[in-house]
């Protein structure tokens, strides 16, 4: 219908009212649809013959458990393809009273407490058995029965002794050998970087596969494995965005940037490690805290690495320090709360992005430093550098796996 | 170290909590939970308020909430002495013909407070109706399968191979209507199960019931008077009181694995409601074990010794005076005992697998003087 004639008689413009009404309809349309589709599928039921008798989907997550002396607590989270119903609760196999909060059906993305006065005996393991009204049963293990940490001055304190040593001190240990790198040469600054880089590398895997693991506990709800992904990605963007306002960031900018991705990292660090003395999981010793130590004093020098040709005064290098280690405290802090996965896996998951935020940042600021580009990456010293910081995080990484 | 030792002194001081007021915890926290679909504002009353409610005995290990015994259509108390004796006639040649009637029913019971199970029952009850006879009785069970599945009345007796209740001698399809006739012997506690493949499905989704047949007493004048105290409707009996006991389990969830063990198919029915006993009259108990998975079951008697007799074939003990006796599946016998020079209050009852207790097999005799 390319007739000539319909373009010769084209009406005129109609008026600017009648086009916003016109964009009102097209935008109101897609959802009047999407209303009468569902409407449709309501009022006739045309999936009825999908109803084949068989009971609904089930799913429950634990997501929080809480010993004390009165017993053990837990928090859990419906997924079912409907309301479900907790019938009994049985303790390594035994029925116990309980008590849930609130009580009744729980619907799908709701959870809820429930309390059994059960005297669980310290140091050794107990299995909870959730029963609905079906007869379906969910399980969940107390590998060491330790009384979860409550949040009063003394164990605050304690956590926070305990975070400082984990995630400042070796940071502000490691800032130390800044005197000393200063008067490196290109090389050496190179080695510098590249050891940055590597360690980062490190830290970033660690932390997605930290993230991924937790995710894999979250209740099924929360997607967690395209969560991670979501939450690293977007925060890999925003640093980027927020780091290349004024230009590619150098210096005591490229420093702060290392110490947040670092100081990220160190709260996943924390949440794990308070995580898992809620769990009963961890005995934490001298040895491991010395350990560390150990795998996080070479995080300083990645941060002091940037600052090198630069003047700087004192006061920075607290303030890196506190930013890179400081977060250490505050996750031990929520994570001996014993806090659902899915948060925990979405903080590492933040800072994995903002890790690979820096990486690229300080391979770009080690390509403009050198002069040569990315024949500089190639060089014996990057390479050298690189798998230095690798291999010394992968090594004292060994003191404190368990 | 300073967090170990915090976490010690935490760990001695709940230690000398639990063990100074274990008992305190039940009494003064609440644990109100809804067990049934409309019943969701149940009241927070504190759990020692409740009057019937003996589970204290087990401190707060126990199931929550009371199973509907009215939707169940029968209750764990009332299955204890309901004796189903069939209809009474007279065969041409002036013998005693009981018939039975029992239907197949697919029918979803609560085994324990909120937890249903997709039963398989005879005449909609788990287990099924306790069958009694006496031993020279000609016996008619007319069976009708009601259920989606094709089912059998296997009995524990002497028949005929026609009668066996085996794939191709009387396991009828959905529908279907079979009669099974035979004599009633020989004398004792049996019992009848569904023998359709896979038995053990068939068996655990509870489809048996106790088949007692009390011995003739002019057929044993030696024991004249021992027959006729285990023969249903003589005075001599009346003095008894007799219960009727299975013990069975279920697996909720399909795992070849029970999460629910009880005798007469509720969890805790007769903790909550004690079983009343008076104490100068003798209890006989008829006690079949139908647990499926578990090898083994075992019925233990507190503060108290008991005679028994092995399948209920005999008329004297064959172990006496014992206060634990072991069951396989579809072993079965006749437990005397009485708490005559006892003092009145609550007597348990349990397995001695303790697993099997504390998923809901335990019960309680409630011995008191005798009411006028």
């Amino acid at each position: 219908m390319n007739e000539a004639p319909h373009i010769a008689v084209a009406a005129p413009l109609p008026p600017a009212k009648t086009q916003r009404r016109l964009a009102w309809f097209w935008l109101a349309l897609p959802f009047v649809a999407i209303l009468l589709a569902v409407a449709w599928l309501v009022a006739t039921d045309p999936l009825k013959s999908f109803q084949n008798g068989a009971p609904p989907v089930e799913n429950l997550t634990f997501e929080r458990t809480i010993l004390s002396a009165d017993g053990i607590s837990f928090l859990v989270r419906a997924g079912g393809s409907g309301p479900m119903t907790i019938a009994q609760v049985q303790v390594d196999d035994a029925y116990w009273q309980f008590e849930q909060d609130p009580p009744g059906p729980l619907a799908r993305g709701s959870t809820a407490w429930i309390a059994v006065p059960f005297p669980w005996v310290l140091g050794e393991a107990h299995a909870i058995n959730i029963v609905t009204n079906t007869g379906a049963t969910f399980r969940h293990e107390i590998p060491v029965a330790v009384p979860t940490p409550v949040q009063d001055r003394a164990s605050l304190t304690s956590q926070a002794i305990l975070g400082i040593f984990v995630g400042l001190v070796p940071v502000a240990v490691g800032m130390l050998f800044y005197p000393v790198l200063r008067g490196v040469g290109r090389d050496g600054m190179n080695f510098l970087l590249a050891l940055t880089v590597g360690l980062l590398a490190f830290l970033a895997v660690d932390a997605t596969a930290e993230a991924f693991e937790l995710a894999g506990e979250a209740a099924p709800l929360f997607q967690g494995q395209v969560m991670v992904v979501l939450a690293g990605a977007t925060a890999f963007l925003f640093l980027m965005a927020a780091g290349r306002r004024q230009g590619a960031p150098t210096g005591l900018s490229l420093a702060t940037f290392i110490a947040l991705g670092i100081g990220l990292h160190n709260l996943g660090e924390g949440l794990a490690i308070g995580a898992a003395f809620a769990a009963g999981a961890a005995g934490l010793g001298t040895f491991l805290v010395l350990g560390f130590m150990a795998h996080n004093v070479t995080e300083g020098i990645g941060i002091a690495a940037p600052l090198l040709k630069v003047r700087t005064p004192l006061w920075t290098f607290a303030a890196l320090a506190l930013l890179a280690g400081g977060p250490a405290v505050v996750g031990l802090w929520i994570g001996s709360l014993a806090y659902a996965p899915q948060w925990s896996a979405l903080a590492l998951a933040v800072g994995a992005g903002a890790i690979l935020q820096v990486i690229v940042e300080v391979t770009a600021y080690l390509m403009r430093a050198d002069g040569r580009g990315r024949t500089a990456l190639t060089a014996p010293a990057t390479i050298a550098g690189l798998a230095a910081g690798v291999a010394v995080m992968y090594l004292t990484a060994m003191l404190v796996k368990v | 170290m300073w967090f170990r030792e915090a976490i010690s002194r935490r760990g001695l001081l709940w230690g000398g909590a639990a063990a100074a007021t274990g008992s305190v915890i039940s009494a003064g926290t609440s644990f109100g939970q809804n067990a049934h679909d409309g019943h969701t504002a149940v009241a927070r009353t504190g759990y020692s308020s409740a009057p019937a409610d003996h589970g204290g005995a087990h401190g707060a290990m126990i199931t929550v909430g009371e199973v509907d015994d009215i939707r169940n259509g029968f209750a764990p108390a009332a299955l204890l002495t309901e004796w189903d004796t069939g209809t009474v006639s007279r065969t041409p040649d002036g013998r005693v013909l009981r018939t039975f009637e029992v239907d197949a029913i697919d029918k979803e019971i609560e085994i324990a407070p909120g937890i249903f199970f997709p039963a398989w029952t005879y005449n909609g009850r788990v287990p099924g109706p306790s069958l009694r006879a006496t031993e020279g009785d000609r016996l008619r069970i007319v069976f009708r399968n009601l259920g989606s599945h094709p089912h059998s009345m296997h009995f524990h007796g002497i028949h005929a191979a026609r009668m066996d209740g085996v794939p191709g001698a009387g396991l009828i399809g959905p529908g279907e209507e079979f009669v099974y006739e035979f004599d009633a012997r020989p004398f004792g506690c049996h019992l009848y199960h569904c023998h359709a493949l896979p038995l053990k499905r068939h068996i655990h989704k509870g489809m048996y019931g106790l088949f007692v047949i009390d011995p003739d007493p002019q057929r044993h004048p030696e024991f004249a008077d021992v027959a006729r105290s285990r023969l249903l409707g003589t005075q001599e009996n009346a003095a008894w009181q007799e219960f009727a006991m299975v013990m069975n389990a279920f697996d909720t969830n399909f795992d070849s694995e029970n999460e629910i063990y009880a005798v007469n198919t509720v969890a805790h029915a007769y903790m909550k409601k004690p079983i009343r006993i008076v104490r100068d009259r003798p209890v006989r108990i008829y006690l079949a074990n139908i647990v499926e998975f578990d090898p083994v079951n075992s019925f233990h008697l507190h503060a108290n010794f008991f005679d028994y007799f092995e399948q209920g074939t005999t008329l004297t003990p064959t172990l006496k005076t014992v206060d634990l006796i072991t069951q396989v599946q579809a072993q079965r016998g006749i437990l005397e005992f009485t708490y005559a020079e006892h003092e009145p209050g609550l007597y348990m009852f349990h397995p001695h697998q303790s697993e099997f207790t504390e998923l809901g097999w335990v019960g309680m005799f409630d011995v008191v003087e005798t009411v006028a």
